[in-house]
């Protein structure tokens, strides 16, 4: 059996949900250690114990809170010294990049980044890498020992096992020399009703929605349907909606029910992001943009006029039943 | 403040550049400054202005990345280098940072400024395996860096919010796009750009062994790609048709 490690990445004392997706297909490929660090690391452990892990190490030391990056980077790299799994799975966000990246250069392994599959393969493991803005898909084998694998969000679906885990105390001694990129505070901005990343119903706006006044528009239908609002990154940068409400490679990965596409012309940078949704509709002025060769549904005309009529509609139905 | 910014050539993201056969990029194909790096660029001449000091550039690619050096340059950074070496073609992320660590470490720079991701790659990697190489500590996914003698702050963008980062030179930041709008070179910069140097080194250069790569791509294929659905003209019925089609995904 090949020995997997799952690092449970901790923000606020909760846990991630990409580890949880992760340990749908880590369980498959062998015994699963999931690591925690942090506050809330045991409950963390105890849940993805449900999701499959045989064991976890978890350790509660503010200094995971404190200090990006380099004390999980010591905590791990010594209990890689005892245990030394074959492959050591993360996902893909900030923190577990930041960590990953000085892990693998820390036990001199490389590493492969942004996967949104991994496997096992004659003895090794593989995975999935997307290139050239999602165009193109790469099978890339691991040739070091342990391997090392970052996991896109959303390219898997959690689910429980109902296991449990046989949780350990990790012990550690931060050093002062890690003590270094210090947290000073967090602020969170998002006051989104319901998040992004679990809606059921995504609406993204992008330049075609015109400006940031238009924005409220996909709100009111977000809010008939019970979804969120997401962007296309060049609103994004442009200023008119917060990073948060990024869909796409540099920002978050989605996989509603349904994705309305308004405005957004569809490149490959945004499309990695959502293309895994199980319904696309878009919104498009121009019957060409690329969006529409991938929608289920592509509507070609002004979204400033088919929104507000689509919420009123939306409204109107569930007024009826 | 000795600043260094890494800064990598990639292929034109405005141009629709079709892989060869053997899944390269065709050697003639447009290739520019990766857009990431030009706003690490940009905040590495704001930051020098407003604190004196030197930025270098540093490169590891084709002799033709000099390009992406010297454009660079003529914004106004001071010079460049280039690592360059037939055995780096097709590097990883691990040897690409263990070759830029060799130069850096050279350089004893107080700043190292990365971008968060390239427009190729996109392993966002180079930038941890370079601050663990170095023995920085990083401040990642910067939107804005503030210096103050020794003391650098930076708030992060977070999935939903920000952090504010502290950390004491010498340190290595990663920049996002909202970092900086990069300016455009001038006339007299481009000009001025000709004479700056722009090194060039070799992995023996550098004292860096290529060893066996980390990773190897086995095959590379089209990504999948979703069927086109139905298109419609919005003649009036559209709004009918979407509900239509909520409904029948049961989202209504
Ligand atoms: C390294 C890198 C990473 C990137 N990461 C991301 C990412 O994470 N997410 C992301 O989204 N992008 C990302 N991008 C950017 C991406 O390449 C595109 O530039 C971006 O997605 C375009 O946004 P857009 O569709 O809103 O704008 P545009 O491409 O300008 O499209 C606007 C669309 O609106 C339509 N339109 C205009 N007016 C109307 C109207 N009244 N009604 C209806 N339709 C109208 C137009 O026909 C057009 O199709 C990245 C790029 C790079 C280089
Ligand atoms: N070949 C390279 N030469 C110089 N800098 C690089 C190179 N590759 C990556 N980088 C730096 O690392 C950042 C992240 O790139 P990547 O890790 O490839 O996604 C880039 O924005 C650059 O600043």
């Amino acid at each position: 059996m090949a020995k997997l490690w799952v690092y449970g990445e901790m923000s606020e004392g909760k846990l991630n949900a990409t580890a949880a997706e992760i340990m749908a297909r880590a369980r498959e490929l062998g015994d699963v250690t999931a690591i925690t660090l942090g506050a809330g690391a045991k409950a963390a452990a105890a849940l993805l114990g449900k999701h499959g892990a045989k064991s976890a190490y978890a350790n509660e030391d503010s200094v995971f809170d404190e200090f990006l990056a380099e004390p999980a980077t010591d905590a791990l790299a010594d209990l890689y010294e005892k245990e030394s799994p074959d492959l050591i799975l993360f996902s893909f966000t900030s923190d577990s990049r930041d960590i990953a990246g000085r892990l693998a250069a820390r036990l001199g392994v490389g590493l492969i980044s942004n996967a949104s599959e991994v496997g096992a393969k004659n003895g090794g493991f593989t995975a999935k890498v997307p290139y050239f803005g999602g165009a193109k898909v790469a099978s890339v084998r691991a040739n070091a020992t342990p391997a090392i694998v970052l996991i896109r969000p959303k390219s898997f679906e959690a689910s429980e096992t109902g296991g449990t885990a046989e949780i350990k105390e990790l012990a550690v001694s931060i050093g002062d020399a890690s003590k270094r990129a210090r947290v000073v505070e967090r602020v969170v901005e998002a006051s989104e009703k319901v998040k992004l990343e679990d809606a059921k119903v995504v609406i993204s706006g992008g330049r075609g929605m015109g400006g940031p006044d238009n924005f409220p528009l996909l709100e009111e239908l977000a809010g008939a349907l019970g979804g969120a609002v997401g962007a296309s990154r060049a609103v994004v940068d442009a200023g008119w909606v917060p990073y948060s409400m990024q869909v796409g490679q540099t920002g978050k990965s989605v996989r509603p029910g349904v994705y309305i596409a308004v405005g957004i012309s569809g490149a490959m940078q945004h499309t990695v992001g959502m293309k895994t949704s199980k319904v696309i509709i878009a919104i498009n002025k121009d019957a060409e943009a690329p969006i529409m060769k991938m929608a289920d549904l592509g509507v070609v005309g002004d979204a400033l006029k088919i929104v507000p009529a689509l919420t009123a509609a939306v409204k109107a139905k569930k007024g009826k039943s | 403040m000795k600043i260094v910014v890494t800064v990598k050539q990639v292929p034109d993201p405005n141009s629709s550049h079709v892989l060869e056969a053997d899944n390269t990029l065709g050697r003639d194909k447009e290739v520019v400054l990766d857009p990431g790096d030009e706003c690490g660029i940009e905040e590495g001449l704001q930051l020098k202005e407003a604190h004196g000091g030197e930025v270098v550039l540093v490169s590891m690619g084709p002799e033709r990345a000099k390009d992406a050096i010297r454009k660079g340059l003529s914004m106004g950074a001071d010079r460049g280098i280039l690592i360059t070496d037939e055995s780096l073609s097709g590097a990883d992320a691990y040897l690409t940072a263990r070759a830029l660590a060799a130069a850096i470490k050279a350089e004893q720079a107080d700043l190292v400024i990365c971008g968060t991701e390239s427009y190729d790659g996109s392993t966002g990697m180079v930038p941890p395996i370079l601050a663990e190489l170095l023995g920085l500590p990083q401040l990642t996914f910067a939107k804005k860096v503030e210096v103050d003698g020794s003391k650098v702050k930076v708030n992060r963008q977070t999935a939903d919010g920000h952090m504010v980062l502290e950390a004491t030179t010498p340190v290595l930041i990663t920049v996002t796009a909202a970092i900086a709008e990069p300016r455009y070179a001038s006339l007299k910069g481009i000009m001025a750009a000709r004479s700056k140097e722009v090194k060039q080194l070799s992995l023996g250069d550098l004292g860096v062994e290529s060893g066996e790569r980390a990773e190897t791509i086995e095959s590379m294929a089209d990504a999948e790609a979703r069927k086109a659905g139905a298109v419609i003209e919005d003649d009036g019925t559209a709004v009918d048709q979407i509900v239509k089609f909520l409904a029948d995904a049961k989202v209504l």
